[in-house]
C-alpha cells in the first residue's frame, strides 16, 4: 500500500485538510475525502471540463490535478458560488436562461465562468464562447449558457467596480 | 366547482429542479455513499471475437482489499438473456446478450469478470492482475464480413430480414415517368451523456430484499427483468431514481451490468456501486445509428411522387439489445416522411457484427431514413427541373388528408396514422425564416473563398408510445402538494412540466409542489421514459389525477364549510365559499388521506412535423463547413413550457450537426473501436454551431391526449442531416460533388471535391 500524504488547503473560504494517497486526484479527494459531490466526473481525461474547479483564481480540470498538488492551495467548487437558497448571479443568470438541463455538466461550466468573469468581466460573446468550448454539454447545444453568461456580466464589472472603490 | 384555469400551463416557468443543480447539490449515482459500501469494476474483453479459454483470477483474488471477482461460473449453470423490450421479433432472440460472457466474446468491451473491492483504484488494480486467455476468432466489422460465424449454429450473421409496405410498389415502378436509386449511408455514433452510467445496490439482509439506486428510463420493466434473473419477486427489488445526467436513448436500457451488480450485492451482503469510466461507456453503452441504404424513388415527370422502394441495411452490433430492433425498423417507417406516396416498399436486413450491440440514440432511424430521402428528393428536383421547395410542396401531405395511415410498414406494431397537421404551413415558415427565395442566386455560388449553399429537410415525427402511465397525487398535512409519476427524468425538466400541470389542475402554487418520479417504490405501475412519451403521457395521467384529486378536495371542503360544491373554488392553498367562507388545503389534509390516482391508457401515436432550414458555406479547399443560419420549425401541438421545448430543440440540433460533421465510433478491421476516449471522439463545443433557431408552433394539437400535447424531445434532431447534407450538396453542386455518407468531415468533402475535380480533368 502506497503511503498516505496529508493535504492542507482552503476550500471555499474554509481551511480543509485530508490524507490522501498520492495517486489520488483532486476531483476525488474533493468528491470522497472531503463531500463536495457538486464537482462531476464527465471522462476523468481532462476533456469534458465537468471537473472544473478554480484553484488561486484559475480554472483547473480537478481530473488532472493530483490533490498533493493542492497543498496550501485556495479551492473554489460549486458550492462556494451559493447555495440553493442564495444562488449567486452568475447561478441566477443561468436558471433565468434555462442554460442547464440534466445539470450534470453545469458545475463545471459555473467554474470555468466565473474564473474568467473574475479576470475579464468585460469579456465578449466570442471570448466567453471561445473559453467555454472547454467543456462539452450535451443537452443545452451552448445557446443559452453563452447568454447566460453574457448576462452576468454587468454584476461581475458591478462588483470589480465596487473593490476598486 | 369553476373549472380550473391554465396559469401556468404555456408559459415559460423557470425550472424547479435549477437551484439544486447550480448549487451542486443534486444527487447522481456517484455522490451516493453507504457504509460499509464496496466498489466494482468490470473487466471487459479487449478482443473483438474470440473464444474464451479460461479466466485466472487467483492473482487478483489475493490481492488485500479484494472482496470478490466473479466470471461466468460463479453466476450459476444458465446465464441470463438480456429480453428485447421493443421490437420482439422472434428471429432476434437467438442473438440474445448474455448478462456476462460465457464461452465467446463478441466485441471489444464485452464483460468477462466483475471484480469488488474496498475502493475504486484498487478494483482496477485487481482487474490488471486477472489473466484471460482468448483463442482468436476472425472479426466481423462490416456486412457479409469475417470468415466465422458469431453464433455457433447460424448460418451466416443476419439477425432478420423482413419486406413490409402498402400499394403496389411494383406496378408503381413499372408505370413511373421517373426513376432514381441511390446508396446512402449514416455512420456508428452514440448519445454520449454527460454522466456515465453507474449503480448502487444494497441487500436488506433483514427484508430479503434488494434496493438498486441509479436506474432511470423504464424501471419497472427492468425491475421485472431483474427479479426473473434472479429468482426474487418483483415486489422485494426496488430501482430508485436520483438525478440523471442525461439519457438521449441510450441510458437505462437493460445492460449487464444491471444484473451484475445487484447480483454481487446480494452474494456479498454489501452495498456495492459501480460508475462506469468514460472509455469503459463508449463500448460498452449502445451504440446507434450505421444505418445504410438503397433508396429508389418512382416520379410523374411533372415531379409527383408515386413510388418509393428502401432496403435497409442495420449493423446490429454483436447482440440484439434490448431496443436494438427499433433502429432498422423506424428507419424503414420513416422512409416515406411526410409525404404523400400512395406506394411504399421496405426491406430490413439487420446484420450482426464484432461491434458494440445497437440500441436508440434520440430520433432512431428518423435521422437517418430523412437524411436518405431528403437527399434524393434533391437529386431528383435537379433530374426534373423542379425548385427543391416546389417538389416538396408539390408532394406534402396536406391537412384535408390527416389523419394520414401509415400502416404496414413495421412488422410488429398495429396501425398507426399521423394525426393531426398542417405540414405545409410549417414548411412555408422554415422557407421564409431561411429567407429561401432570396438566397436562390447564392446556391453554389463562389464568394470569397467559400461556396454557398442552402437546404431543406422536412419530417414528420412520432411520440407518445403507449401503452399507460400512472400519476399518485398527495395533498400533504402542510397544504403542500407531491406528485408521483411512472414516468422517469433524463435531464429535461420533467419535474417542472409536471408540476405547471398539476400546479394549474389544483390551483395550488407551483413552490409548494414537490415532483417524485421513477422509482418502482412510488406506484404499483409505470412505464417510464422513451419516445418522448413523458410529457403525453405522464403528464395527461398527472391531469387525470388532479381532476380526481381536486373533486375530493371540494367534496371535503363541502362537507366542512356546509357549502355546495358548485360554490367552491380553491385559491391560493385554501378552498373558498362563494360567501366568503373558507378552509384552508392543511385543514383538510389533516381530516384524513387526500390523495388520488390518475391514468391515462392510449395506444395512438402523437406526430410532430416540420422543416429544418440551413445555410451553410463550404471552403473547398479544406472541405471545412460553417453553419451561417440554421432554422427549425416544429409544430409540437401544445407546448406546456415554451423555454424547456425550446432548449430540446437547439440541444437536439446541436447534437444533431455533431452526427453530421463530428460524432463517429470508427472501428479497425480487427474489431477494435480506434476512438474511445474524448480526445479522438469528437462532438460539438460551444464555438463549433453559434447561429441557431429553432421556431415552435402550436397549430394543431394531438387529439390522442387530454394535454393536446406531441412529443417534443425528438423533432429537433431528426431532419439535421437531411437539411445541413442538403445545403452542403447544394454548395457543392457547381462541382459536381453529390453527398450519400455521413459524417462530412472536412477530409471526406476534400477528398469528394478532388475526385471531381480529377474526373472534370479527365474527361
Amino acid at each position: 500500500m502506497t503511503s498516505m500524504v496529508p493535504v492542507h488547503l482552503r476550500v471555499n473560504g474554509s481551511a480543509a485538510m485530508m490524507t490522501v494517497e498520492p495517486r489520488m486526484t483532486l476531483a476525488d479527494a474533493l468528491r470522497i475525502e472531503l463531500h463536495f459531490t457538486g464537482t462531476h466526473l464527465g471522462c476523468e481525461h481532462g476533456v469534458c471540463g465537468a471537473c472544473t474547479v478554480i484553484v488561486d483564481g484559475a480554472a483547473v480540470r480537478a481530473c488532472l490535478m493530483l490533490a498533493v498538488q493542492a497543498q496550501g492551495r485556495d479551492v473554489m467548487t460549486v458550492e462556494g458560488l451559493g447555495d440553493a437558497a442564495h444562488l449567486g448571479h452568475l447561478q441566477r443568470a443561468f436558471r433565468k436562461n434555462h442554460a442547464l438541463q440534466c445539470g450534470f455538466c453545469t458545475a463545471g461550466i459555473l467554474a470555468t465562468a466565473h474564473a474568467l468573469l473574475m479576470e475579464e468581466p468585460e469579456a465578449d460573446e466570442d471570448r466567453i464562447r471561445d473559453v467555454i468550448s472547454g467543456n462539452l454539454c450535451r443537452c443545452t447545444g451552448y445557446l443559452p449558457i453563452i447568454a447566460a453568461i453574457v448576462e452576468a456580466r454587468e454584476a461581475y464589472s458591478d462588483m470589480q467596480r465596487e473593490a476598486a472603490q | 366547482m369553476t373549472e380550473p384555469v391554465n396559469l401556468l400551463v404555456g408559459t415559460a416557468v423557470e425550472r424547479m429542479e435549477d437551484a439544486r443543480f447550480l448549487a451542486g447539490s443534486g444527487i447522481f449515482a456517484d455522490d451516493l455513499v453507504r457504509e460499509g459500501m464496496l466498489h466494482a469494476v468490470i473487466l471487459r474483453s479487449p478482443v473483438a471475437h474470440a473464444r474464451i479459454v479460461g479466466i485466472d483470477i487467483s492473482a487478483a483474488r489475493a490481492i488485500n482489499g479484494v472482496h470478490a471477482v466473479i466470471t461466468a461460473v460463479d453466476i450459476g449453470a444458465k446465464i441470463p438473456l438480456i429480453p428485447l423490450r421493443l421490437a420482439p421479433l422472434a428471429e432476434f432472440e437467438p442473438f440474445r446478450q448474455p448478462v456476462i460472457a460465457v464461452d465467446k466474446v463478441r466485441y471489444v468491451g464485452e464483460p468477462l469478470a466483475v471484480i469488488v473491492a474496498n475502493t475504486r483504484a484498487l478494483a482496477e488494480d485487481a482487474l490488471e492482475a486477472i489473466e484471460v486467455k482468448l483463442d482468436a476468432l476472425s472479426a466481423v466489422t462490416e456486412r457479409g464480413g469475417g470468415e466465422d460465424v458469431l453464433f455457433d449454429g447460424a448460418n451466416d450473421n443476419v439477425a432478420v430480414k423482413y419486406d413490409a409496405g402498402f400499394g403496389d410498389i411494383d406496378a408503381a415502378f413499372a408505370a413511373a415517368d421517373y426513376t432514381r436509386t441511390e446508396y446512402f449511408s449514416v455512420q456508428r455514433h452514440t448519445a454520449l451523456p454527460m454522466e456515465t452510467r453507474g449503480l448502487l445496490a444494497e441487500w436488506d439482509a433483514v427484508g430479503h430484499r434488494l434496493i438498486v439506486t441509479g436506474a432511470t428510463k423504464v424501471t419497472f420493466y427492468n425491475r421485472t427483468t431483474l427479479a426473473g434473473m434472479l429468482g426474487m419477486r418483483s415486489e422485494d427489488i426496488d430501482l430508485i431514481e436520483i438525478d440523471v445526467g442525461g439519457g438521449f436513448g441510450v441510458r437505462g436500457e437493460f445492460y449487464p451490468e444491471d444484473f451484475l451488480v445487484p447480483f454481487v450485492a446480494r452474494m456479498l451482503r454489501r452495498p456495492i456501486k459501480w460508475i462506469e469510466d468514460r472509455r469503459e461507456h463508449m463500448t460498452a453503452i449502445n451504440h446507434s445509428r450505421d444505418v445504410a441504404c438503397e433508396l429508389s424513388i418512382a416520379c410523374r415527370s411533372d415531379g409527383t411522387f408515386v413510388g418509393l422502394r428502401g432496403k435497409v441495411f442495420s449493423d446490429m452490433g454483436a447482440y440484439i439489445r434490448t431496443n436494438g430492433g427499433v433502429v432498422p425498423a423506424k428507419a424503414a417507417q420513416f422512409l416515406p416522411g411526410p409525404y404523400r406516396i400512395p406506394n411504399v416498399g421496405v426491406s430490413v436486413e439487420a446484420f450482426l457484427t464484432s461491434k458494440t450491440p445497437v440500441g436508440t440514440y434520440r430520433g432512431p432511424g428518423r435521422f437517418e431514413a430523412n437524411f436518405f430521402r431528403e437527399r434524393l428528393i434533391d437529386m431528383v428536383a435537379v433530374d426534373l427541373g423542379n425548385d427543391p421547395a416546389e417538389i416538396r410542396r408539390k408532394n406534402l401531405i396536406t391537412e384535408e388528408e390527416l389523419p394520414y395511415s401509415i400502416d404496414g410498414l413495421v412488422p410488429y406494431e398495429g396501425p398507426t396514422a399521423y394525426d393531426t397537421g398542417d405540414y405545409p404551413a410549417a414548411f412555408e415558415r422554415a422557407l421564409s425564416e431561411i429567407k429561401w427565395q432570396e438566397k436562390q442566386s447564392l446556391q453554389g455560388k463562389l464568394i470569397n473563398g467559400v461556396r454557398h449553399g442552402v437546404g431543406l429537410g422536412c419530417f414528420v415525427e412520432s411520440g407518445g408510445a403507449g401503452p399507460k402511465e400512472n400519476a399518485l397525487l398527495t395533498l400533504e398535512s402542510d397544504g403542500s402538494l407531491t406528485v408521483a409519476v411512472g414516468s422517469s427524468v433524463l435531464g429535461q425538466g420533467l419535474e417542472t412540466v409536471l408540476g405547471q400541470i398539476a400546479a394549474d389542475t389544483l390551483s395550488i402554487p407551483f413552490d409548494r409542489i414537490r415532483v417524485l418520479h421513477g422509482s418502482t417504490t412510488l406506484l404499483d405501475e409505470g412505464f417510464g421514459t422513451y419516445h418522448s412519451r413523458a410529457v403525453v403521457m405522464g403528464g395527461s395521467a398527472v391531469l387525470d389525477a388532479g381532476k380526481r384529486l381536486r373533486e375530493k378536495i371540494t367534496q371535503r371542503a363541502a362537507e366542512r364549510l356546509g357549502r355546495p360544491n358548485s360554490e367552491l373554488n380553491i385559491v391560493e392553498g385554501q378552498v373558498v365559499a362563494a360567501n366568503g367562507a373558507a378552509v384552508s388545503l392543511e385543514m383538510l389534509a389533516r381530516d384524513g388521506d387526500l390523495s388520488a390516482d390518475g391514468t391515462f391508457s392510449n395506444m395512438m401515436r402523437t406526430y410532430s412535423y416540420g422543416t429544418h432550414a440551413v445555410h451553410v458555406t463550404v471552403d473547398p479547399r479544406t472541405g471545412a463547413v460553417n453553419i451561417l443560419d440554421y432554422v427549425a420549425v416544429e409544430d409540437v401541438g401544445h407546448a406546456i413550457n415554451p423555454a424547456i421545448v425550446h432548449g430540446q430543440a437547439i440541444g437536439a440540433i446541436v447534437q444533431g450537426l455533431g452526427g453530421v460533421f463530428l460524432d463517429h465510433l470508427i472501428y479497425d478491421d480487427q474489431g477494435q473501436l480506434l476512438n474511445a476516449s474524448l480526445a479522438d471522439y469528437l462532438v460539438p463545443t460551444a464555438s463549433d454551431f453559434p447561429t441557431l433557431r429553432a421556431i415552435t408552433l402550436e397549430l394543431r394539437p394531438s387529439p390522442t391526449n387530454p394535454l393536446g400535447a406531441k412529443g417534443a424531445g425528438e423533432g429537433g434532431i431528426v431532419a439535421v442531416a437531411a437539411a445541413t447534407a442538403n445545403a452542403v450538396a447544394a454548395a457543392l453542386a457547381p462541382l459536381n460533388v453529390e453527398i450519400h455518407h455521413l459524417p462530412l468531415t472536412p477530409p471526406r468533402l476534400w477528398r469528394l471535391i478532388k475526385a471531381a475535380r480529377d474526373r472534370a480533368a479527365a474527361a
